[in-house]
């Protein structure tokens, strides 16, 4: 009992576990209240996520982007900047993907690359943009942000459109195969699913996002930044460079997932009516995860496992899908408001704690 | 058309766009102003317009015509109050991080519309299109006066209660106690708490203002331009909304000008296409220009050190 009161009412730990748990009932009560079934829902969840091989192959491509954005989010989060523009970084490293993978011709060892690196910088300039007007201007980054993700959106469509879109389309030829970085030798073993290279990057990013902040005199700088950015004034440090890094480097984070979007999984880029959703989705894992490493990539795993896993709600229990929606910003919510957990756990463990001193 | 046409034309269409923003930028004026950070308010007028579109719907059902726009506006506020409560219990009593619970309330605010949309609808991602949404109301005498006659008094009844609203609001703000306290709270809520003033309610007070005013800025959108809700039907806005705050300087009468500017941007890209000469210019252009013009602006220096001081910071009176 005594580690089971630990958990819920001490353990940092814990707390994202038991968010998830009163998350998960949570969507149970509001899929009750309309009438379906939560336990054949939370089956089909279940079973859409292993059902196959195609299917856990998929879910690891849904997981994959938000890895990126989750690391992008949770590294400008360290040095104190709210970095809402991962969506704007990540369409730009679409953008740039694109650009080198459709609009050059290469041998694959330069080709593939140079899209990557490419993708990358586009991703990383865009992010430094409001790092160098947060640093040099004191502008918001969350407005200066908010305005990129849209000048993003509409940039991207127009060089898209004006350089690689054919007549009459809404979409650019695909990419080359030299800049291909699909997997595959995997894919056939996992029933089409659309395996690529950008997991294994993904998860290299993990560590060298821990690296990069915990093992290095440069990580050291950024993470005081974030915490007291008067007192690494007083240190010596260079905050305002410190400020442009550490957007330029989460920009780099944002701007390879869009990249592997493009070289990994869709091969070609299209006229975007709004942008995709996995930036802001990103901000959602990197709370889950508590802006560490191996939080985020816990958190992209959850997430984008339910979020794949909802189709099946909806094919297995005929509930809206959007009820997992519902289930993560719960969780996200307990997550961050364990006060309010632990203020209604709190009477219920106490007293079973009397009841066990009265035992004894 | 001649220039007089045009121009009239022009500011109607601005007063169109603007009016969500002026509805939702005044909903995060309060919050903010009382010290609440509020980055739910794209949520909340998600909230907003999904409650217009269902009530509305269900009291044309029940029989109602002119008047079940109406009703379906004062939903929208009620159900933006409810939403915002989630938030003002989490990071005013139980001192949660503010920016943390206002993307929260966006994520839910979605989920949970479209869950219930799905639900309501058998399935479908979008309510019914609604048969009676507000009509434009021509103030007699002052409509012929020629462009502000068409430009502002040919507008929807929204339009007119989100600038008389506006007007309310830099009453209350800055010439009531009430007004006074509410700001106190923001700037210094230690200091407001040792002459009296209850912190916790004042901030309570402003974050259920804002949900009902973005609330009723989501509605605008549903029951005078798309007539029904789906996924798209707030898109951004809210952020937007966040920004003309920003903009304006946390000052009621800044914030419609701000929430103006970026109507005016808007309505700009659809006149855009009317002229052969701006023909030339590629359409994505006109659309990045409200963005790009508030990058510019912001980095000139306005928007600076104007916030609220004490915004963000949740009150913990053990703290003094």
């Amino acid at each position: 009992m005594d580690t089971f009161k630990k958990i819920f009412v001490k353990s940092s730990v814990g707390i994202p576990l038991a968010a998830i748990v009163l998350g998960l009932l949570f969507g149970a009560i509001v899929m009750l209240a309309g009438g379906y079934d939560p336990i054949l829902a939370y089956t089909s969840l279940v079973q859409m996520l292993f059902g196959s091989p195609y299917d856990i192959g998929e879910a690891i491509r849904a997981i994959t982007p938000l890895i990126f954005t989750g690391l992008a989010v949770a590294f400008a989060f360290r040095t104190g900047l709210f970095n809402i523009g991962v969506e704007g970084q990540f369409m730009m490293g679409m953008t740039g993907a694109t650009l080198v993978g459709v609009g050059l011709e290469l041998p694959w060892y330069l080709h593939a690359p140079l899209a990557v690196i490419t993708g990358a910088l586009f991703g990383g300039i865009w992010a430094g943009i409001a790092g160098y007007l947060k640093a040099k201007r004191g502008v918001n980054e969350v407005i200066s942000s908010i305005m990129l993700n849209w000048i993003a959106l509409f940039l991207s469509n127009f060089i898209v459109a004006k350089f690689l879109v054919q007549q009459g389309q809404q979409k650019t030829p695909d990419v080359h195969d030299s800049a291909r970085l699909s997997m595959d030798w995997l894919v056939g073993l996992m029933g089409n699913a659309r395996m690529h290279w950008g997991t294994f990057v993904a998860i290299i990013c993990v560590v060298v996002f821990y690296v990069l902040l915990w093992r290095t005199k440069q990580g050291f700088e950024l993470r005081a930044v974030g915490h007291n950015p008067d007192a690494a004034l007083y240190a010596g440090m260079n905050v305002k460079g410190t400020l442009v890094k550490s957007m330029f480097i989460s920009g780099i984070f944002a701007g390879l997932g869009g990249v592997f979007e493009i070289l990994g999984v869709f091969g070609y880029q299209t006229v975007m009516a709004a942008t995709w959703g996995y930036g802001f989705d990103g901000i959602a894992v990197a709370l889950l995860g508590g802006n560490t490493p191996v939080g985020v990539l816990l958190g992209a795993i959850l997430f984008g496992g339910l979020s794949y896993g909802s189709a099946g709600m909806n094919f297995g229990a005929d509930v809206p899908q959007e009820i997992v929606r519902i289930v993560i910003g719960s969780v996200i919510f307990f997550v961050a408001s364990h006060g309010i957990v632990k203020f209604f756990l709190k009477p219920f463990l106490s007293k079973r704690a009397e009841k066990r001193k009265e035992a004894v | 058309m001649n220039v007089i046409e045009v121009l009239g034309q022009l500011l109607n269409i601005t007063l169109v766009f603007s009016t969500a923003l002026i509805f939702a930028a005044l909903g995060g004026l309060f919050s903010e102003r009382s010290g609440v950070v509020n980055i739910g308010l794209e949520g909340l007028m998600v909230s907003g317009a999904f409650a217009a579109a269902v009530v509305t719907d269900y009291a044309i059902q029940a029989g109602l015509e002119q008047s079940a726009p109406w009703i379906g506006l004062m939903a929208a506020a009620i159900y933006g109050v409810i939403f915002s409560l989630l938030h003002a219990v989490a990071t005013i009593t139980f001192r949660s991080d503010q920016t943390v619970v206002g993307v929260v309330i966006n994520i839910l605010a979605l989920g949970l519309a479209i869950y219930l949309t799905r639900s309501l609808y058998n399935d479908s991602g979008q309510t019914t299109m609604l048969d009676f949404v507000f009509q434009k109301w021509a103030i007699p005498g002052l409509s012929s006066i020629p462009i502000i006659g068409n430009g502002l008094f040919n507008s929807y009844p929204t339009t007119y209660i989100a600038l008389i609203l506006a007007g309310i609001s830099y009453f209350v703000l800055f010439r009531t106690p009430f007004g006074l306290r509410l700001r106190a709270v923001g700037e210094h809520p230690s200091s407001a708490d040792t002459v009296g003033i209850n912190v916790t309610k004042y901030r309570y007070i402003g974050v259920m203002l804002s949900g009902a005013l973005a609330g009723l800025g989501g509605a605008t959108i549903t029951l005078t331009t798309t007539s029904s809700f789906a996924h798209n039907t707030i898109s951004g806005q809210g952020f937007i909304a966040l920004a003309a705050l920003i903009f304006g300087k946390w000052n009621p009468l800044g914030v419609v000008g701000a929430a103006m500017f970026f109507g005016f941007a808007q309505a700009l890209r659809n006149f855009a296409q009317l002229f052969e000469f701006s023909k030339q210019i590629p359409a994505e252009f006109y659309y990045m220009l409200p963005y790009v013009l508030t990058l510019v602006v912001l980095a000139g220096g306005i928007g600076r050190s104007n916030a609220p001081a004490a915004l963000g910071e949740p009150y913990d009176p053990a703290r003094r």
